[in-house]
């Protein structure tokens, strides 16, 4: 046996092994946000994980806190309520592509917009996983899927970008190859008194790289680090040779008012009320 | 005994706040039953408003108003548009100001209706320095004429309606309609 | 000690969900039910409680969903086009058995309808709206007193059965204006904590009571989710046997409640050949005609389902066993209508009076219905 992994006091033992496909980079990415959870000096019995549907959202099951497993597209709308209700919690959304940016696309620009104090971790394959292959709307112009069997003609979102213009008060994007950036920008994150965005460009071997000719984790991780290119390069370059590329830095990093700390602003100055916690159990309010 | 009220006239001129004081008079400040309604939709924002009151001695079931008792017409197109619903030998109160009886001279005549004028906004103008007092002008016509809410009540349930600090003028609103018939 | 207010039905629902600890609300705007939300965004600041406007009805059923996790009574107000965006995860709700209150004020329909005026259309969305087996209590009010304590009434049992429950008013409850009196001793339920934190299993059959639900935060390290779970909350979606026990529980937990959740209330049917039976505003046009057939000898009763779901089937079976006739009033093209034939039936000629166009059914037109029928 290996030894085991200085994370796993975090895991719901109970539940393992995982549903993860070999190859897959949700594990690379829990590490990640693990570690940066430790830097940020985080009490992880204070965190509570919310997440929609999708191989990504099932991340939060295997964590060992209060976790939220919520329906499709609409992980951000039950954090919104969870957090404005409790807002001493440290909610963390883990959510894809499909889940975030096309059934939950809404009320990621809404949850952006009001700089909710919610840390999302964002996983893009570009890809739907959990269905079996089918196009999302970050796949790449061309890029193959069952619901694309001819190439996709549509343009892919900038995540990160349309995130930061919404007005998260953090955003940025990596990808699983650059773990010691993705750890800090989420530690970034956590520590971010609003809404925090971190997209991570990931690889799924299994449908997105069987559909384009990239079968081996290894192929895509190659691929992955090709076409990466730094923020402060990709600044100087032209839009044109930015085509296909995945622009990895920081996108959004200013504070601003936040959305829960408003509420209880109003409270407080006007009818001098703190927002009350758990409410629900008291007989007499 | 069950008497119902239809009160039109044009958006802004209060007519809902009127109907809602009527209301409340009668069933929280005198001991009687009150349901008020009024219209919703396109209609409500601009041009008419309507405002009903059923108020009555014992419980309230139907809470619509079918066929008026009373009817108070603030606006010339609320006064032909709803005279045709008023119950014969009932109660019609018009403000001269912005109605022409003459237009509905016919039906009160073959229906035996009792007219009212209060010129409630005149006497908002004139008396009160504000027009936007109309309404409680016309509450107090109608209180007098009526007799369908006490006139303590109707002045318990302004205080409690109106906005803060303009109490006073509205009381003033009130009994200036309230003898102005 | 009491208080009395002369004011419309959607302003007595949120000072009941006030009354009843509602301290969340999220919501979007929609006709009829506006003022509900306009009022708690006034008043839930005053008491340290949160309101939220959301982008959406889906975003709405979500974000209590987690406020209520989040340990606050939540509640969203819409109406119809809001209820069908919200009915997916109104099924998470019930899967997951989070307390939660759902008020609809029905307006016609179906798609935008007539946003001003009265229907009863969603009666049947309450009860089956979203996908799979489910047994939601929904409570009708007739007066903007009852819109009032059928809204703390809902609370009540959201927390007794963890569960979801509606409110379905309509237009003419929501906007009409009459005085309510709240009473200062109005009872509460309140949540209550579990108190052993390592052996606790949020999804636990507790016969006879309700398992307690922790609010996130407290160490409890619950997982919640809509796929099909087991007690301690872990999917397991390929087993036929924890599905079918979990589905069946969740189902039963109310059906096996019924006779403490149903309620109705009924004048005059003892002796009654004819019975009206009728839910929200409608009600109150049945009882005026059940006074006017009274009063020219005819043996007429009515009964008021202030439960419409569950449906009451055992309280109008004794009500109703010596009617030969029964007419259902209400303002759609035949809902509840259809739960009145299933269960009087086989004993009686059950007859619809259904009305669309969005005004309330008059006790002269119920009338003329009854009438019709003996040919005078």
């Amino acid at each position: 046996m290996s030894e085991e992994n200085k994370f796993t006091p975090y895991m719901r033992k109970d539940r393992l092994p995982h549903i993860f496909c070999p190859g897959c980079g949700n594990g690379t990415i829990m590490n990640a946000f693990l570690q940066a959870m430790e830097k940020a000096e985080m009490d992880f019995d204070n965190i509570a994980m919310v997440s929609g549907i999708g191989c990504s959202s099932r991340i939060p099951g295997y964590m060992n806190c209060d976790s939220l497993h919520t329906t499709h597209g609409r992980a951000l709308s039950f954090a919104t309520g969870l957090k404005t209700a409790n807002k001493d919690l440290d909610v963390v959304v883990f959510t894809g592509d499909g889940d975030c940016a096309s059934i939950g696309g809404n009320h990621l620009i809404h949850a952006a917009r009001r700089n909710i104090n919610l840390t999302v971790i964002c996983i893009n394959n570009n890809i739907y996983g959990m269905t079996g292959g089918q196009i999302s709307p970050t796949s790449p112009k061309g890029s193959f899927g069952t619901t694309a069997p001819y190439g996709n003609m549509d343009a892919p979102f900038n995540l990160a970008e349309l995130v930061a213009a919404a007005g998260a008060s953090y955003s940025a994007r990596w990808t699983t190859i650059q773990i010691e950036n993705l750890v800090s920008s989420i530690k970034d994150g956590l520590k971010n008194p609003g809404f925090s965005f971190i997209e991570v460009a990931t690889q799924c071997p299994t449908y997105f790289g069987r559909k384009n000719k990239l079968r081996t984790p290894t192929a895509m991780a190659v691929t992955l680090k090709m076409n990466t290119v730094f923020k402060s390069a990709a600044d100087r370059m032209r839009k044109k040779d930015l085509e296909g590329k995945i622009v990895v830095g920081e996108f959004a990093n200013s504070q601003r008012d936040e959305f829960t700390e408003n509420i209880e602003r109003i409270s407080e100055e006007k009818f001098g009320k703190k927002t009350l916690i758990n409410s629900a159990y008291e007989e007499e309010l | 005994m069950r008497t119902e009220i239809r009160i039109g006239g044009f958006g802004g001129q209060g007519v809902i706040l009127a109907g809602i004081i009527l209301g409340k008079a009668a069933s929280i400040f005198d001991e009687n039953e009150a349901v008020q309604t009024q219209s919703y939709g396109p209609e409500a924002r601009g041009g008419a408003s309507k405002c009903e009151v059923v108020i009555s001695d014992s419980k309230i079931d139907y809470p619509k108003v079918q066929s008026p008792d009373i009817l108070v017409a603030m606006s010339n197109e609320a006064l032909i548009k709803y005279i045709v619903d008023l119950k014969d030998e009932g109660t019609l109160i018009v403000d001269p100001g912005t109605t022409d009886i003459e237009d509905v001279r016919d039906f009160i005549d073959q229906h035996n209706i009792k007219v009212y004028e209060a010129p409630a906004t005149k006497t908002a103008n004139d008396e009160i320095g504000l027009k936007i007092v109309a309404n409680i002008v016309m509450v107090g016509a109608i209180t007098k004429i009526t007799g369908i809410i006490s006139e303590n009540a109707a002045i318990e349930a302004i205080k409690d309606s109106v906005p803060a600090g303009t109490e006073e003028k509205n009381i003033n609103a009130f009994n200036a309609g309230y003898n102005l018939v | 000690m009491s208080e009395e207010f002369f004011i419309q039905g959607n302003e007595a629902c949120a000072k009941g969900a006030l009354k009843a600890g509602c301290r969340f609300f999220a919501g979007y705007p929609i006709t009829p039910s506006t003022e509900v939300a306009e009022t708690l965004a006034r008043e839930l600041p005053k008491v340290g409680g949160s309101f939220v406007q959301m982008e959406d009805e889906i975003a709405s059923a979500g974000a209590i969903i987690g406020g209520s996790w989040g340990g606050t009574k939540s509640m969203t107000a819409t109406s119809g086009p809001g209820i069908s965006l919200m009915q997916e995860n109104i099924g998470y709700a019930f899967i997951t058995e989070t307390p939660i209150v759902i008020v609809d004020v029905q307006r016609g329909s179906p798609s935008t309808g007539q946003p001003t005026m009265a229907a009863q259309g969603d009666m049947m969305q309450a009860r089956w709206g979203s996908h799979g087996d489910y047994e939601p209590i929904a409570l009708s009010p007739s007066s903007v007193q009852e819109f009032f304590d059928f809204t703390v009434k809902a609370f009540n049992l959201a927390e007794q059965y963890r569960t979801p429950v509606f409110v379905m008013a309509d237009e003419v409850i929501g906007h009409m204006r009459e005085k309510i009196t709240v009473e200062d001793d109005i009872e509460i339920v309140a949540r209550q904590m579990p108190e052993d934190k390592d052996n606790y299993l949020p999804f636990k059959n507790v016969e006879n009571g309700t398992n307690p639900m922790p609010a996130f935060g407290q160490g409890f390290n619950i997982h919640v989710t809509g796929l099909t779970h087991d007690e301690r909350g872990y999917p397991d979606t390929n087993d036929p046997e924890t599905h079918h026990e979990l589905v069946q529980r969740l189902c039963d937990k109310i059906l096996n409640n019924k006779d403490k959740i149903c309620s109705v209330q009924s004048e005059e049917c003892g002796d009654a050949d004819i019975i009206i039976v009728s839910y929200g505003a409608p009600v109150r046009s049945a009882i005026e005609a059940v006074q006017k057939a009274r009063a020219d000898g005819k043996k007429v009763g009515y009964i008021k389902l202030d439960t419409p779901w569950p449906f009451p089937e055992e309280q109008l079976k004794d009500l109703a066993s010596n009617a030969s006739d029964v007419f259902v009033v209400e303002m759609n093209l035949g809902q509840m209508y259809y739960e009145v034939e299933r269960v009087l039936g086989s004993n009686a000629n059950v007859h619809l009076i259904g009305k669309i166009g969005g005004l309330m059914p008059t006790p002269d037109e119920i009338l003329s219905e009854i009438n019709k029928m003996g040919g005078n």
